[in-house]
């Protein structure tokens, strides 16, 4: 076992792990963070994606012990108190989702975009997507959702 | 998916992830960004019994004029390859090969190092690293070397790499007049084929040439007879494109599988060929 200390959407978590333990699992298991979803499990499908340390990851292709010492933003810390954040109002406004499951990966991977490309162009956004897989939505609205929030929406 | 049991390790310097190597005698394997090792652990190809992170050893990772040279450390990710001020002044071919591979979330964790131990045959940076005729630096407890790119890549998933080596990084010659062109996988986004071309022009006509290929065959190696077949032509697209005729004709030992059919990847690596020799001249 290994003892890791995380800090989770603004809270510290210590706990011992087996190192083989997934970060996806330790945020969906043992912390009960059940936003986070595991979709193909083979680093495909974006998913399971995180932010940690500010940057977007695939949560089912990072070990636990690896985020050791890090900072991770999972779906359930985007909103402060009842204000959802600009990309959670703007899947609500522009329908961005159909089953959802795809949602809260590509809301983080949006986050991580917006971050580095406040008001992406369209083919931007879908670049910046590249890592998410929708099974639903035909992308166009996810796309529509993210320049809502970024304010380029016409 | 759930690898195998395994002990885990952070190494706090270059000197004690060899140290650790050595230690567990070839049960253990570094860890870097982990974006080809843990998918093939989660498969169990790959069961080792010790993992050494080597991720955040100070100095492992970044960018720096060295001289005349450039250095990118092992533990870089692709990200700040792909968004580095100084590559894409000095060297813009090294950064839009970063920008090509995977995804942002694969480019967030990926390193150079990692990709080049790793050497898929589809991977990106090793078409990019025989056209910069970079050497790639390796340490191990025998002390550190230096190995050309060239010999690096030696076969499928093989490289001029001892057991208790660790790779520290690359360097190589700045090249502005340098290009990398993929054609992408739809699905992993890994090369069919790759294509880097860095070229030097004088008095309008090309003088030297180096070629990369990747996603071809085994290994990624160089295009010596379409470097041949360059110097002393125009330095122009047109010019460029007949001198090449069809360079994936005489490629050998061309991959043939689900993603393309070997006569498709002929064919793509001529095409591509010519468009990064193309765009490698647009940087003239
Ligand atoms: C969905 C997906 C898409 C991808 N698409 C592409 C693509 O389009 N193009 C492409 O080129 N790659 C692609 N990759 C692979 C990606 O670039 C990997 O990050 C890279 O191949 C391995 O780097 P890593 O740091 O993750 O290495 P790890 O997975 O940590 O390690 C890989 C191997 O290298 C060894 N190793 C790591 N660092 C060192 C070192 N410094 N010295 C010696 N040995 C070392 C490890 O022991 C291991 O054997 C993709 C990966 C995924 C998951
Ligand atoms: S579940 Fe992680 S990428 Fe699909
Ligand atoms: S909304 Fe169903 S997978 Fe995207």
């Amino acid at each position: 076992m290994a003892k890791v200390t995380i800090t989770v959407n603004g809270k510290t978590r210590a706990a011992e792990v087996e190192p083989r333990m997934l970060l996806v699992h330790f945020l969906r298991e043992q912390l009960n963070l059940t936003g986070t979803h595991v979709g193909c499990d083979t680093s495909q499908c974006g998913a399971c994606t995180v932010l940690i340390d500010g940057r977007s990851a695939k949560s089912c292709t990072v070990f636990a012990v690896q985020a050791d010492g890090s900072e991770v933003t999972t779906i359930e810390g985007l909103a402060v108190a009842d204000e959802l954040h600009p990309l959670q109002n703007g899947f609500w406004e522009e329908h961005g989702l159909q089953c959802g499951y795809c949602t809260p990966g590509m809301i983080m991977s949006a986050a991580n975009l917006l971050q580095d490309n406040p008001s992406p162009s369209e083919e931007e956004i879908r670049h910046g997507l590249d890592g998410n897989l929708c099974r639903c939505t035909g992308y166009q609205h996810i796309v529509n959702a993210v320049q809502h929030a970024a304010g380029t929406k016409e | 998916m759930i690898p195998s049991a395994f002990d885990y390790a952070r190494a706090t310097s270059v000197e004690d992830a060899v140290a650790k190597l050595a230690e567990a005698g070839g049960a253990a394997k570094l860890l870097a960004g982990g974006h080809s090792l843990v998918p093939m652990m989660k498969l169990r190809l790959n069961e080792p019994s010790t993992l050494i992170d080597i991720a955040r050893i100070p100095g492992l990772s970044g960018i720096r004029a060295d001289g005349d040279a450039i250095e990118v450390g092992a533990a870089t990710v692709h990200h700040e390859v792909a968004t580095s001020d100084l590559l894409a002044e000095q060297c813009p071919a090294l950064a839009e090969t970063a920008a090509a591979i995977g995804d942002p979330q694969v480019r967030n964790r990926g390193t150079l190092g990692g990709s080049l131990a790793h050497a898929d045959p589809a991977a990106d940076y090793p078409a990019v690293l025989l056209a910069l005729d970079a050497s790639v630096q390796l340490q191990g407890a025998n002390g550190t070397r230096s190995v050309n790119a060239s010999n690096f890549f030696q076969g499928l998933f093989t490289v001029d790499l001892g057991a208790d080596e660790i790779i520290t990084g690359i360097r190589f010659a700045p090249a502005k007049v340098a290009a990398y062109a993929k054609l992408y996988q739809r699905a992993s986004r890994f090369a069919i084929v790759g294509v880097a071309a860095a070229l030097e022009v004088t008095d309008g006509k090309i003088s030297s040439a180096r070629l990369g290929l990747t996603g071809a065959s085994t290994h990624a190696t160089r295009m010596s007879a379409s470097e041949a077949a360059l110097v002393g032509t125009d330095a122009t697209a047109e010019a460029t494109a007949e001198a090449l005729g069809d360079p994936g004709a005489g490629i050998e030992d061309v991959n043939d599988d689900l993603h393309a059919s070997e006569g498709y990847r002929r064919a793509m690596v001529s095409v591509f060929t010519r468009r990064a020799v193309a765009a490698a001249l647009a940087r003239a």
